[in-house]
């Protein structure tokens, strides 16, 4: 019995109890001006985060290297003639899958984040209550941009051109970061309702694997049938490769770019919120 | 009298369960108020609703005047919670984890880093504050955790069962930190499950179980209720309890004696009743595996209070509060083979 009587012993009485309490220094201050820097202080966390563990990486740096492979050169020759014309059709449309594909590990990250009891210690401080949230996605756009410098390197090596010129390609990569940070709220939203990061990725695959199959990423819709070439016009997966297909080997872009930019909005309107509610919610 | 922290017919439910069910809580500024019972009683609850992380679903709380629901976000700006598990982000560093909080405080970089080199000075963690968080050991992380609550200098600071898990020596460290919090002027509500640590920290002991308050007095008032020092004596031959019986029943005549399988306890007056059970044991040459002074576990506290052993029902608190069993306590282990 290791237990001393000694620990009996009353602690020491306390001091005086009129002394004034320590100032808060720090904590008196206003929080309304300090949300940008609080954003970024939890930005910098994730990039942290991201930086000691390259593994989470691979999602976005191997991942997209083996679809481009298998892709070209095993159904290539049969879908586009050759492999290198495929390539020329899949590399922008192999951009928006990979993009909806990547935001489902952010997802996973504030899930296990919450089961940890990391946010607890966010909640219990002035912070905006969205902040958590806010910097994770922030700092999601740099897993994005090495997704997006990725896939256009390595198609290039494999001998993808961009046919139209370097600034509309260079678009076609803006458009793509900006529609990966509005469809990304999808994984946080889901993040924040199902039980386990291991469930985040079920869900999330339920929803993105549809997307982006059906959709005119892989093959030219005209061979499929009708209701089904219905979905592949309205999924916003589609509109965002028909985009950045056009910027970069050319096309209409017009019609696909406004449609993109109205499912860009419709996305932050819906899942931001729902997003939030989910956080709030969750004890 | 105005209490810092003040709570009024607390409830709250989670689905089938009843986690609180009318709780008051109060302590003064400058004083520590301990929140004694079992796993599953509703001390996580209690901390998360004061710390504004939860809702209760009825009755009011409030903290420095603020109200934990309306008055929120000011609450937060005075309280400091260190959970029951180390919400340190594992993948930064020491410092980096309190540089973080130091920012989302509001202090500039430079500021931040400062007062995240004190602590960590404070803490005895300067040698580690470049490793991350991951290397640590359970009681560095504890410490950490400690620490990082601590960055925006809390007048009132919660400690959900800030000890459990930790070897002796590190607990009684915890222990002089939680006198030093006081000493500097914070009011600190703390959690355990150990009456000794309540009686050495608080100044106001609370007893809950199931939900309910089932005592509320200060450590010497409810050492008074539950008796005070008891001895257990396990003799190395089970067969010669009876002889152990008989000395204990001559060294303290009134008191009731709980017999284990193995061991007897009873209550004593006075600390020279050891030295009296050692004189007697060892006349009538009874060779003893284990003998001890010590103050109630907390099963023996209920079944005082409540005249039963602690209800090893799940807990109400839910994952959160689950995982204690892994508590390494040797009053703890008792109290389990004694149930």
């Amino acid at each position: 019995m290791s237990q001393a009587p000694t620990a009996t012993v009353a602690a020491p009485a306390p001091p005086a109890r009129h002394r004034k309490p320590a100032p808060a220094a720090a904590a008196s201050t206003s929080s309304q001006g300090g949300y940008h820097r609080h954003v970024l202080a939890l930005a910098k966390r994730s990039l942290i985060k991201t930086w000691r563990t390259p593994e989470a990486l691979i999602d976005v740096t191997v991942q997209p290297i083996i679809f481009l492979v298998m892709f070209t050169y095993i159904f290539g020759g049969a879908i586009g003639g050759t492999s290198q014309d495929y390539l020329q059709f899949l590399l922008p449309g192999l951009l928006g899958q990979s993009i909806a594909m990547a935001g489902v590990a952010l997802g996973q990250n504030l899930n296990s984040d919450i089961e940890k009891g990391v946010f607890d210690r966010f909640r219990s401080l002035p912070i905006g209550r969205s902040v958590p949230l806010v910097g994770a996605v922030i700092a999601d756009i740099g897993r994005y941009l090495v997704l997006c410098v990725v896939t256009l390197g390595f198609g290039m090596l494999m001998g993808f051109r961009i046919e139209t010129n370097p600034m509309a390609a260079t678009a076609g990569i803006g458009i793509s970061l900006a529609f990966a940070l509005c469809f990304c709220w999808i994984s946080v939203f889901v993040g924040m309702t199902v039980r386990t990061s291991g469930a985040v990725q079920g869900v999330m695959f339920l929803i993105v694997l549809p997307l982006s199959f059906a959709s005119n990423t892989f093959v030219n819709p005209d061979t499929m049938p009708s209701w089904l070439q219905t979905f592949v016009k309205v999924n916003p997966i589609s509109q965002l490769v028909t985009t950045v297909r056009g910027l970069m080997i050319g096309g209409p872009v017009a019609e696909s770019l406004m449609w993109t930019l109205v499912w860009m909005a419709i996305l932050l309107i819906v899942f931001v919120p729902l997003a939030l509610r989910g956080y709030r919610r969750r004890a | 009298m105005t209490h810092t922290i003040e709570a009024e017919g607390l409830t709250k439910r989670f689905g089938a369960t009843q986690a609180l069910d009318g709780v008051d809580l109060a302590a003064a500024e400058g004083t520590v108020l301990g929140v004694l019972g079992p796993n599953g009683a509703g001390k996580t609850t209690a901390v998360r609703i004061l710390a504004t992380l939860l809702r209760p679903d009825s009755g009011r709380a409030t903290v420095a005047g603020y109200d934990v629901v309306r008055d929120a976000s000011k609450v937060r700006r005075i309280v400091g919670l260190t959970g029951q598990y180390a919400s340190v982000d594992e993948d930064l560093t020491g410092t980096q984890n309190l540089v973080m909080i130091g920012q989302l405080l509001n202090l500039n970089t430079r500021d931040a880093r400062a007062r995240s080199a004190e602590l960590l000075e404070w803490f005895d963690l300067s040698e580690a504050a470049g490793r991350v968080a991951k290397t640590y050991s359970g009681g560095m992380r504890r410490r950490l955790d400690l620490a990082a609550s601590l960055v925006g200098r809390p007048r009132v600071i919660f400690l959900d069962e800030p000890t459990t898990g930790l070897d002796p020596a590190k607990r009684e460290d915890m222990w002089d930190v939680v006198r030093r919090l006081v000493t500097d002027g914070s009011t600190v509500l703390l959690t355990t499950q150990y009456l000794d640590e309540a009686d050495a920290l608080a100044d106001q002991i609370t007893v809950i179980d199931r939900g309910r308050v089932i005592a509320n007095n200060t450590p010497e008032g409810l050492k008074r209720t539950i008796g005070g020092q008891r001895i257990r004596v396990k003799p190395a031959d089970r067969y010669r309890l009876d002889d152990v019986r008989r000395i204990l029943a001559a060294i303290s005549p009134q008191a009731d004696q709980v017999t284990g399988r193995d061991e007897i306890t009873v209550p004593v007056d006075g600390e020279q009743a050891l030295a009296a059970t050692v004189a007697a044991l060892t006349a009538e040459g009874i060779a003893v595996t284990e003998l001890s002074l010590h103050l109630p576990s907390l099963d023996e506290v209920f079944l005082t209070l409540t005249g039963q052993h602690i209800d090893e029902s799940p807990s109400p608190d839910g994952s959160t509060d689950a995982g204690t069993d892994t508590d390494t306590h040797p009053e703890s282990e008792k109290a389990e083979a004694a149930a």
